[in-house]
Protein backbone atom coordinates (compact mmCIF):
# COMPACT_ATOMS: atom_id res chain seq x y z
CA UNK A 1 0.00 0.00 0.00
CA UNK A 2 1.33 3.38 -0.81
CA UNK A 3 2.09 5.53 1.84
CA UNK A 4 -0.52 8.32 0.79
CA UNK A 5 -3.37 5.79 0.94
CA UNK A 6 -6.06 5.79 4.03
CA UNK A 7 -7.82 2.94 3.93
CA UNK A 8 -11.62 3.02 5.36
CA UNK A 9 -12.08 1.16 8.59
CA UNK A 10 -16.16 1.34 8.51
CA UNK A 11 -16.77 -0.31 5.31
CA UNK A 12 -18.00 -3.69 6.56
CA UNK A 13 -20.31 -1.78 9.73
CA UNK A 14 -21.65 0.49 7.33
CA UNK A 15 -23.20 -2.09 4.88
CA UNK A 16 -23.97 -4.36 7.60
CA UNK A 17 -25.24 -2.11 10.37
CA UNK A 18 -24.90 0.94 9.54
CA UNK A 19 -23.81 2.49 12.65
CA UNK A 20 -20.89 1.96 14.95
CA UNK A 21 -20.04 2.45 18.89
CA UNK A 22 -17.46 3.70 20.96
CA UNK A 23 -16.41 4.93 24.38
CA UNK A 24 -15.41 8.24 24.82
CA UNK A 25 -14.12 9.17 28.75
CA UNK A 26 -17.71 7.13 30.34
CA UNK A 27 -20.07 9.35 27.82
CA UNK A 28 -20.60 6.50 24.91
CA UNK A 29 -20.90 7.83 21.00
CA UNK A 30 -23.03 5.75 18.55
CA UNK A 31 -21.10 6.88 15.58
CA UNK A 32 -23.39 7.27 12.06
CA UNK A 33 -22.07 5.78 9.01
CA UNK A 34 -23.99 6.04 6.27
CA UNK A 35 -24.19 8.88 3.71
CA UNK A 36 -27.82 9.14 3.88
CA UNK A 37 -27.93 8.78 8.24
CA UNK A 38 -24.74 11.65 8.38
CA UNK A 39 -26.77 14.31 5.79
CA UNK A 40 -30.07 13.41 7.86
CA UNK A 41 -28.50 13.29 11.05
CA UNK A 42 -26.00 16.88 10.21
CA UNK A 43 -29.58 18.32 9.13
CA UNK A 44 -31.52 17.63 11.82
CA UNK A 45 -30.51 20.04 14.37
CA UNK A 46 -32.99 19.56 16.54
CA UNK A 47 -33.20 16.08 17.55
CA UNK A 48 -29.49 16.42 17.41
CA UNK A 49 -28.29 19.09 19.11
CA UNK A 50 -24.82 21.48 19.34
CA UNK A 51 -25.83 23.52 21.73
CA UNK A 52 -24.79 21.37 24.91
CA UNK A 53 -22.85 21.47 27.81
CA UNK A 54 -19.53 23.35 26.35
CA UNK A 55 -17.09 20.78 24.95
CA UNK A 56 -19.78 17.62 24.60
CA UNK A 57 -20.23 17.33 21.24
CA UNK A 58 -16.36 17.37 20.37
CA UNK A 59 -14.71 13.69 20.09
CA UNK A 60 -12.84 13.48 22.56
CA UNK A 61 -15.35 15.54 24.96
CA UNK A 62 -13.29 18.39 25.90
CA UNK A 63 -15.53 19.63 28.74
CA UNK A 64 -13.00 18.52 31.21
CA UNK A 65 -11.02 21.04 30.08
CA UNK A 66 -13.07 23.91 28.93
CA UNK A 67 -16.33 25.72 29.93
CA UNK A 68 -15.77 28.55 26.97
CA UNK A 69 -18.81 27.56 24.44
CA UNK A 70 -17.15 27.73 20.87
CA UNK A 71 -19.19 30.13 18.62
CA UNK A 72 -20.99 29.38 16.11
CA UNK A 73 -20.90 25.67 16.43
CA UNK A 74 -21.92 25.11 19.84
CA UNK A 75 -24.60 27.33 19.03
CA UNK A 76 -28.15 26.20 17.84
CA UNK A 77 -30.71 28.14 15.18
CA UNK A 78 -31.83 29.95 15.49
CA UNK A 79 -29.27 31.93 17.95
CA UNK A 80 -26.59 30.44 15.30
CA UNK A 81 -28.05 32.41 12.04
CA UNK A 82 -27.27 36.15 13.86
CA UNK A 83 -23.94 34.50 14.84
CA UNK A 84 -23.16 33.33 11.34
CA UNK A 85 -24.40 36.54 9.34
CA UNK A 86 -21.45 38.87 11.41
CA UNK A 87 -18.96 35.66 10.61
CA UNK A 88 -20.09 34.82 7.22
CA UNK A 89 -18.78 37.71 5.31
CA UNK A 90 -15.51 37.97 7.29
CA UNK A 91 -14.83 34.25 6.54
CA UNK A 92 -15.75 34.58 3.44
CA UNK A 93 -12.61 37.13 2.35
CA UNK A 94 -10.29 34.63 1.16
CA UNK A 95 -12.14 34.91 -1.93
CA UNK A 96 -10.88 38.44 -2.50
CA UNK A 97 -8.11 39.03 -5.42
CA UNK A 98 -5.94 41.04 -2.68
CA UNK A 99 -6.49 38.27 0.14
CA UNK A 100 -5.25 35.70 -2.24
CA UNK A 101 -2.04 37.68 -3.54
CA UNK A 102 -0.70 37.73 -0.18
CA UNK A 103 -1.75 33.76 -0.02
CA UNK A 104 0.07 33.17 -3.37
CA UNK A 105 3.46 35.54 -1.58
CA UNK A 106 3.72 33.18 1.67
CA UNK A 107 2.93 29.86 0.28
CA UNK A 108 5.56 30.85 -2.64
CA UNK A 109 7.98 32.27 -0.04
CA UNK A 110 7.29 28.41 1.82
CA UNK A 111 7.91 26.21 -1.30
CA UNK A 112 11.08 27.80 -2.11
CA UNK A 113 12.19 27.52 1.24
CA UNK A 114 11.85 23.34 1.18
CA UNK A 115 13.24 23.67 -2.23
CA UNK A 116 16.43 24.62 -1.03
CA UNK A 117 16.68 21.70 1.65
CA UNK A 118 17.69 18.21 1.33
CA UNK A 119 14.70 16.39 2.76
CA UNK A 120 11.87 18.26 5.12
CA UNK A 121 9.21 17.00 7.38
CA UNK A 122 6.09 18.31 6.26
CA UNK A 123 3.86 18.07 8.97
CA UNK A 124 6.01 20.06 11.43
CA UNK A 125 8.58 22.18 8.97
CA UNK A 126 5.65 23.15 6.05
CA UNK A 127 2.10 22.18 7.04
CA UNK A 128 2.18 23.85 10.32
CA UNK A 129 3.91 27.02 8.99
CA UNK A 130 1.89 27.71 5.85
CA UNK A 131 -1.66 26.95 8.15
CA UNK A 132 -0.16 29.01 11.18
CA UNK A 133 0.88 32.36 8.60
CA UNK A 134 -1.82 31.76 6.32
CA UNK A 135 -4.15 32.29 9.96
CA UNK A 136 -2.61 35.94 10.02
CA UNK A 137 -4.67 36.76 6.92
CA UNK A 138 -7.74 35.18 8.42
CA UNK A 139 -7.23 37.28 11.30
CA UNK A 140 -5.76 40.25 9.64
CA UNK A 141 -3.30 40.42 12.20
CA UNK A 142 0.58 41.08 11.76
CA UNK A 143 2.43 38.05 10.15
CA UNK A 144 5.26 37.45 12.80
CA UNK A 145 2.54 36.50 15.09
CA UNK A 146 2.49 33.43 13.48
CA UNK A 147 6.03 32.49 15.09
CA UNK A 148 4.26 32.42 18.51
CA UNK A 149 1.78 29.58 16.99
CA UNK A 150 3.97 27.64 15.46
CA UNK A 151 6.28 27.03 18.36
CA UNK A 152 3.06 25.56 20.13
CA UNK A 153 3.37 22.16 17.83
CA UNK A 154 0.37 20.55 15.72
CA UNK A 155 -1.97 20.04 18.39
CA UNK A 156 -3.15 23.02 20.67
CA UNK A 157 -4.98 21.11 23.00
CA UNK A 158 -3.13 17.93 22.76
CA UNK A 159 0.75 16.54 23.72
CA UNK A 160 2.43 13.77 22.23
CA UNK A 161 0.96 10.32 23.45
CA UNK A 162 -2.06 12.48 25.62
CA UNK A 163 -5.72 12.84 24.09
CA UNK A 164 -6.17 15.71 25.63
CA UNK A 165 -4.10 18.41 27.76
CA UNK A 166 -5.29 20.96 30.22
CA UNK A 167 -2.16 22.95 30.75
CA UNK A 168 -1.73 23.11 26.77
CA UNK A 169 -5.34 24.13 26.24
CA UNK A 170 -4.74 26.63 29.22
CA UNK A 171 -1.82 28.80 26.99
CA UNK A 172 -3.96 29.02 24.30
CA UNK A 173 -6.63 30.70 26.27
CA UNK A 174 -4.76 32.84 28.00
CA UNK A 175 -3.19 33.75 25.20
CA UNK A 176 -6.63 34.56 23.07
CA UNK A 177 -7.57 36.38 26.55
CA UNK A 178 -4.62 38.67 26.41
CA UNK A 179 -5.15 39.32 22.49
CA UNK A 180 -9.04 40.38 23.67
CA UNK A 181 -7.72 42.52 26.01
CA UNK A 182 -5.24 44.19 23.93
CA UNK A 183 -7.86 44.54 21.45
CA UNK A 184 -10.12 46.28 24.07
CA UNK A 185 -7.63 48.76 24.63
CA UNK A 186 -6.53 49.71 21.52
CA UNK A 187 -8.96 48.13 18.19
CA UNK A 188 -7.47 48.05 15.15
CA UNK A 189 -8.43 45.96 11.97
CA UNK A 190 -8.33 42.29 13.11
CA UNK A 191 -10.93 39.98 13.92
CA UNK A 192 -10.84 40.38 17.79
CA UNK A 193 -11.69 44.00 17.05
CA UNK A 194 -14.41 43.57 14.73
CA UNK A 195 -15.81 40.66 16.88
CA UNK A 196 -15.81 43.34 19.83
CA UNK A 197 -17.78 46.15 17.99
CA UNK A 198 -20.50 43.61 16.72
CA UNK A 199 -23.68 43.30 17.85
CA UNK A 200 -25.94 40.07 17.85
CA UNK A 201 -29.66 40.59 17.89
CA UNK A 202 -28.97 44.37 19.43
CA UNK A 203 -26.52 43.87 21.74
CA UNK A 204 -22.74 43.56 21.87
CA UNK A 205 -20.53 40.43 21.55
CA UNK A 206 -19.27 39.65 25.09
CA UNK A 207 -15.54 39.29 25.84
CA UNK A 208 -16.45 35.52 26.82
CA UNK A 209 -18.30 35.33 23.28
CA UNK A 210 -15.58 36.73 21.39
CA UNK A 211 -13.10 34.13 23.08
CA UNK A 212 -15.54 31.07 22.09
CA UNK A 213 -15.08 32.35 18.12
CA UNK A 214 -11.69 32.89 18.61
CA UNK A 215 -10.70 29.60 20.20
CA UNK A 216 -12.75 27.46 17.45
CA UNK A 217 -11.09 29.74 14.69
CA UNK A 218 -7.77 28.59 16.18
CA UNK A 219 -8.34 24.99 17.01
CA UNK A 220 -11.15 24.07 14.23
CA UNK A 221 -8.64 25.44 11.47
CA UNK A 222 -5.43 23.76 12.98
CA UNK A 223 -4.86 19.77 12.70
CA UNK A 224 -7.88 20.03 9.34
CA UNK A 225 -5.77 22.00 7.62
CA UNK A 226 -2.40 20.58 8.77
CA UNK A 227 -4.23 16.96 7.28
CA UNK A 228 -5.63 18.00 4.26
CA UNK A 229 -2.47 20.05 2.99
CA UNK A 230 0.09 17.46 4.07
CA UNK A 231 -1.88 14.25 3.03
CA UNK A 232 -2.36 15.73 -0.57
CA UNK A 233 1.45 16.53 -0.40
CA UNK A 234 1.90 12.78 -0.20
CA UNK A 235 -0.81 12.09 -2.48
CA UNK A 236 0.98 14.03 -5.35
CA UNK A 237 4.53 12.87 -4.25
CA UNK A 238 3.02 8.94 -4.69
CA UNK A 239 1.35 9.93 -7.69
CA UNK A 240 3.76 11.69 -10.18
CA UNK A 241 0.98 11.57 -13.02
CA UNK A 242 -0.95 13.59 -11.31
CA UNK A 243 0.86 16.72 -10.39
CA UNK A 244 1.81 16.47 -14.06
CA UNK A 245 -1.99 16.29 -15.08
CA UNK A 246 -2.91 19.58 -12.58
CA UNK A 247 0.21 21.24 -14.10
CA UNK A 248 -1.38 20.63 -18.04
CA UNK A 249 -5.32 20.75 -17.41
CA UNK A 250 -5.90 23.41 -14.73
CA UNK A 251 -9.85 22.99 -15.06
CA UNK A 252 -9.85 19.86 -13.36
CA UNK A 253 -7.92 21.53 -10.09
CA UNK A 254 -11.29 22.54 -8.55
CA UNK A 255 -12.44 19.06 -8.82
CA UNK A 256 -8.95 17.36 -7.87
CA UNK A 257 -9.08 19.52 -4.87
CA UNK A 258 -12.76 18.60 -3.82
CA UNK A 259 -12.17 14.97 -4.36
CA UNK A 260 -8.89 14.92 -2.09
CA UNK A 261 -11.06 16.58 0.35
CA UNK A 262 -13.47 14.01 0.03
CA UNK A 263 -10.29 10.74 0.39
CA UNK A 264 -8.97 11.92 3.23
CA UNK A 265 -11.65 14.08 5.04
CA UNK A 266 -9.39 15.76 7.36
CA UNK A 267 -11.89 16.02 10.17
CA UNK A 268 -13.31 12.40 10.69
CA UNK A 269 -16.41 12.76 12.84
CA UNK A 270 -18.10 15.67 14.72
CA UNK A 271 -20.36 14.78 17.61
CA UNK A 272 -24.27 15.86 18.52
CA UNK A 273 -26.45 15.45 21.57
CA UNK A 274 -29.67 13.63 21.21
CA UNK A 275 -32.51 15.59 22.73
CA UNK A 276 -35.56 12.74 22.38
CA UNK A 277 -35.35 9.47 22.25
CA UNK A 278 -34.70 8.21 18.71
CA UNK A 279 -33.82 5.70 16.05
CA UNK A 280 -30.91 5.16 13.91
CA UNK A 281 -30.63 2.30 11.19
CA UNK A 282 -33.18 0.78 13.35
CA UNK A 283 -30.91 1.12 16.55
CA UNK A 284 -32.76 3.32 19.51
CA UNK A 285 -31.16 6.22 20.72
CA UNK A 286 -31.46 7.18 24.23
CA UNK A 287 -32.19 11.57 25.05
CA UNK A 288 -29.33 12.89 26.42
CA UNK A 289 -26.51 10.39 24.90
CA UNK A 290 -24.20 11.47 21.73
CA UNK A 291 -24.38 10.62 18.13
CA UNK A 292 -21.19 11.18 16.14
CA UNK A 293 -21.49 11.93 12.07
CA UNK A 294 -18.59 10.36 10.85
CA UNK A 295 -17.69 12.36 7.45
CA UNK A 296 -14.96 9.67 6.60
CA UNK A 297 -17.23 7.25 6.04
CA UNK A 298 -20.09 9.04 4.82
CA UNK A 299 -17.37 9.96 2.55
CA UNK A 300 -16.29 6.72 1.45
CA UNK A 301 -19.94 5.20 0.99
CA UNK A 302 -20.07 2.95 -1.94
CA UNK A 303 -24.24 3.75 -2.69
CA UNK A 304 -23.08 7.06 -3.37
CA UNK A 305 -19.38 7.08 -4.78
CA UNK A 306 -18.39 5.10 -7.59
CA UNK A 307 -14.93 3.99 -6.81
CA UNK A 308 -15.05 5.09 -3.21
CA UNK A 309 -11.44 3.96 -2.18
CA UNK A 310 -9.65 5.55 -4.89
CA UNK A 311 -8.84 8.85 -5.53
CA UNK A 312 -10.45 10.05 -8.97
CA UNK A 313 -8.40 13.40 -9.58
CA UNK A 314 -11.31 14.89 -11.67
CA UNK A 315 -14.24 13.41 -9.95
CA UNK A 316 -17.47 15.43 -10.99
CA UNK A 317 -20.19 14.41 -8.83
CA UNK A 318 -18.45 14.56 -5.29
CA UNK A 319 -21.38 15.37 -2.66
CA UNK A 320 -18.48 14.73 -0.03
CA UNK A 321 -19.15 16.07 3.45
CA UNK A 322 -15.77 16.70 5.04
CA UNK A 323 -16.82 20.00 5.54
CA UNK A 324 -19.84 19.11 7.29
CA UNK A 325 -23.72 19.29 6.55
CA UNK A 326 -26.28 21.70 6.54
CA UNK A 327 -26.31 24.54 8.99
CA UNK A 328 -23.26 23.88 10.83
CA UNK A 329 -21.35 23.43 7.52
CA UNK A 330 -17.60 24.33 8.22
CA UNK A 331 -17.10 28.38 8.60
CA UNK A 332 -13.95 28.02 7.51
CA UNK A 333 -14.37 26.11 4.28
CA UNK A 334 -13.16 28.85 1.95
CA UNK A 335 -10.12 29.28 4.02
CA UNK A 336 -9.49 26.39 3.90
CA UNK A 337 -10.47 25.51 -0.06
CA UNK A 338 -8.88 28.75 -1.05
CA UNK A 339 -5.35 27.46 0.54
CA UNK A 340 -5.58 24.19 -1.29
CA UNK A 341 -5.76 26.30 -4.24
CA UNK A 342 -3.24 28.40 -4.35
CA UNK A 343 -1.02 25.77 -2.53
CA UNK A 344 -1.87 23.45 -6.27
CA UNK A 345 -1.13 26.72 -8.12
CA UNK A 346 2.16 27.01 -6.47
CA UNK A 347 3.55 23.40 -6.50
CA UNK A 348 2.32 23.59 -10.73
CA UNK A 349 4.56 26.04 -10.93
CA UNK A 350 7.27 25.72 -9.17
CA UNK A 351 7.99 22.11 -8.49
CA UNK A 352 8.71 18.78 -10.65
CA UNK A 353 8.28 15.60 -8.52
CA UNK A 354 8.53 14.90 -4.78
CA UNK A 355 9.65 11.88 -2.76
CA UNK A 356 8.43 10.35 0.59
CA UNK A 357 11.63 9.58 2.36
CA UNK A 358 9.65 8.10 5.86
CA UNK A 359 6.52 8.04 7.20
CA UNK A 360 4.99 8.02 10.68
CA UNK A 361 0.98 7.34 10.31
CA UNK A 362 -1.01 9.10 12.74
CA UNK A 363 -4.04 6.67 13.54
CA UNK A 364 -7.22 7.53 15.55
CA UNK A 365 -8.11 4.58 17.66
CA UNK A 366 -12.61 5.05 17.92
CA UNK A 367 -13.78 1.86 19.28
CA UNK A 368 -13.92 -1.14 17.52
CA UNK A 369 -12.24 1.14 14.66
CA UNK A 370 -8.62 2.71 14.09
CA UNK A 371 -8.51 4.76 11.36
CA UNK A 372 -5.37 6.83 9.89
CA UNK A 373 -5.91 10.54 9.46
CA UNK A 374 -2.94 11.83 8.03
CA UNK A 375 0.91 11.63 10.12
CA UNK A 376 2.71 12.66 12.84
CA UNK A 377 5.81 12.94 10.74
CA UNK A 378 6.43 13.34 7.15
CA UNK A 379 9.66 13.25 5.52
CA UNK A 380 9.52 14.42 1.67
CA UNK A 381 12.21 15.78 -0.84
CA UNK A 382 10.84 18.32 -2.92
CA UNK A 383 12.63 18.51 -6.74
CA UNK A 384 12.75 22.08 -8.53
CA UNK A 385 11.04 22.64 -12.03
CA UNK B 1 -25.58 31.57 -26.75
CA UNK B 2 -27.93 31.71 -24.68
CA UNK B 3 -29.92 33.75 -22.67
CA UNK B 4 -30.58 33.10 -18.69
CA UNK B 5 -32.00 35.33 -16.25
CA UNK B 6 -31.83 34.99 -12.88
CA UNK B 7 -34.50 36.69 -10.24
CA UNK B 8 -32.72 37.15 -7.10
CA UNK B 9 -34.33 37.24 -3.39
CA UNK B 10 -34.85 40.85 -3.46
CA UNK B 11 -36.83 40.66 -6.86
CA UNK B 12 -33.99 41.85 -9.50
CA UNK B 13 -33.94 40.77 -12.61
CA UNK B 14 -30.75 40.04 -14.44
CA UNK B 15 -30.58 38.23 -17.74
CA UNK B 16 -27.05 37.03 -19.02
CA UNK B 17 -25.73 35.28 -22.01
CA UNK B 18 -23.76 32.25 -22.20
CA UNK B 19 -22.08 29.67 -23.98
CA UNK B 20 -20.00 26.75 -22.24
CA UNK B 21 -19.96 25.81 -18.46
CA UNK B 22 -22.34 25.88 -15.76
CA UNK B 23 -24.94 28.28 -15.03
CA UNK B 24 -23.85 28.62 -11.51
CA UNK B 25 -20.61 29.73 -13.31
CA UNK B 26 -21.60 32.10 -15.28
CA UNK B 27 -23.63 33.65 -11.95
CA UNK B 28 -20.52 33.54 -9.74
CA UNK B 29 -18.44 35.37 -12.62
CA UNK B 30 -20.92 38.22 -12.59
CA UNK B 31 -21.68 38.51 -9.09
CA UNK B 32 -25.54 37.48 -8.81
CA UNK B 33 -26.67 37.17 -5.16
CA UNK B 34 -27.78 34.60 -3.41
CA UNK B 35 -25.51 31.93 -5.67
CA UNK B 36 -22.13 31.58 -3.89
CA UNK B 37 -21.16 28.23 -5.95
CA UNK B 38 -18.77 27.13 -2.70
CA UNK B 39 -18.18 23.78 -4.19
CA UNK B 40 -16.92 25.10 -7.64
CA UNK B 41 -19.50 22.79 -8.67
CA UNK B 42 -18.94 18.92 -7.95
CA UNK B 43 -22.72 18.91 -6.46
CA UNK B 44 -21.41 19.02 -2.42
CA UNK B 45 -22.27 22.37 -0.98
CA UNK B 46 -25.43 23.16 -2.36
CA UNK B 47 -24.79 26.95 -2.32
CA UNK B 48 -26.04 27.40 -5.94
CA UNK B 49 -29.43 26.74 -5.30
CA UNK B 50 -32.51 27.88 -8.09
CA UNK B 51 -35.66 27.19 -8.49
CA UNK B 52 -36.44 27.22 -12.44
CA UNK B 53 -39.98 29.10 -13.16
CA UNK B 54 -42.51 26.19 -13.92
CA UNK B 55 -42.83 27.14 -17.65
CA UNK B 56 -39.24 26.76 -18.32
CA UNK B 57 -38.61 23.06 -17.06
CA UNK B 58 -38.70 21.30 -20.29
CA UNK B 59 -35.46 23.36 -21.29
CA UNK B 60 -33.16 22.12 -17.87
CA UNK B 61 -34.85 18.85 -17.72
CA UNK B 62 -34.40 16.30 -14.40
CA UNK B 63 -32.57 16.71 -11.56
CA UNK B 64 -29.69 13.63 -11.36
CA UNK B 65 -30.65 11.54 -8.21
CA UNK B 66 -27.19 12.78 -6.59
CA UNK B 67 -28.95 16.18 -6.94
CA UNK B 68 -32.18 15.21 -5.99
CA UNK B 69 -31.03 13.75 -2.47
CA UNK B 70 -28.82 16.88 -1.99
CA UNK B 71 -32.10 19.14 -2.18
CA UNK B 72 -34.41 16.79 -0.34
CA UNK B 73 -32.62 17.98 2.61
CA UNK B 74 -32.80 22.03 1.81
CA UNK B 75 -35.82 23.57 3.57
CA UNK B 76 -36.95 25.77 0.55
CA UNK B 77 -36.74 22.69 -1.96
CA UNK B 78 -39.48 22.60 -4.11
CA UNK B 79 -40.19 20.31 -7.63
CA UNK B 80 -38.78 22.79 -9.20
CA UNK B 81 -35.44 23.22 -7.45
CA UNK B 82 -32.31 22.89 -8.88
CA UNK B 83 -28.35 23.21 -7.95
CA UNK B 84 -27.61 24.60 -11.65
CA UNK B 85 -24.28 24.27 -11.38
CA UNK B 86 -25.81 20.74 -12.54
CA UNK B 87 -27.25 23.01 -15.56
CA UNK B 88 -24.66 23.04 -18.63
CA UNK B 89 -25.04 25.99 -20.54
CA UNK B 90 -26.30 25.32 -24.09
CA UNK B 91 -28.85 26.49 -26.99
CA UNK B 92 -31.93 24.38 -24.62
CA UNK B 93 -30.93 26.73 -21.95
CA UNK B 94 -32.10 29.71 -24.13
CA UNK B 95 -34.60 32.37 -22.57
CA UNK B 96 -35.02 29.90 -18.70
CA UNK B 97 -35.74 32.15 -15.68
CA UNK B 98 -34.56 31.13 -12.60
CA UNK B 99 -35.32 32.66 -9.30
CA UNK B 100 -32.54 32.41 -6.78
CA UNK B 101 -33.28 30.26 -3.56
CA UNK B 102 -31.58 32.47 -1.13
S1 LIG C 1 -21.77 24.76 -6.59
FE1 LIG C 1 -21.71 23.38 -4.94
S2 LIG C 1 -23.46 22.18 -5.26
FE2 LIG C 1 -23.51 23.53 -6.94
Amino acid sequence: MKKSEISCPFSEVRTNIGFGEMDDQNDPVTMLLRHKDVRKGAHDWKTFQSGSTPGRIVIPSEVNIRTTRQIPFEVDPPQHKSFRDILDPWFKRPLEEKYQAKLTAQISALVDEVLAMDSVDVISEFALKLQSRALTLLLNTAYDKSDLWISWGTHVFRSEGEALDGDKAAILYDYIDAEIDKAIANPGPDLYSVLLASEVDGTKLTKEEVKGVMILTFAGGRDTVINAVSNSLAYLADNPKSLERLREEPEIRNRAIEELIRYYAPLTQMGRVVTEDTTVCEHAIKADTRISLVWASANRDEKVFENANEVVLDRKMNPHLSFGFGTHNCLGATHARTIMKVLIEVLTAKVQSMEIISAEENIEELGEFKRKVGFHALQMKFNKK
Amino acid sequence: MAKITFITSDNETITLEGTSGSVMALAVDNGIKGIDGDCGGVCSCATCHVHVLPEHVAKTGEASEIETDMLELDDDADKFSRLCCQLEISEALDGVVLRVAK
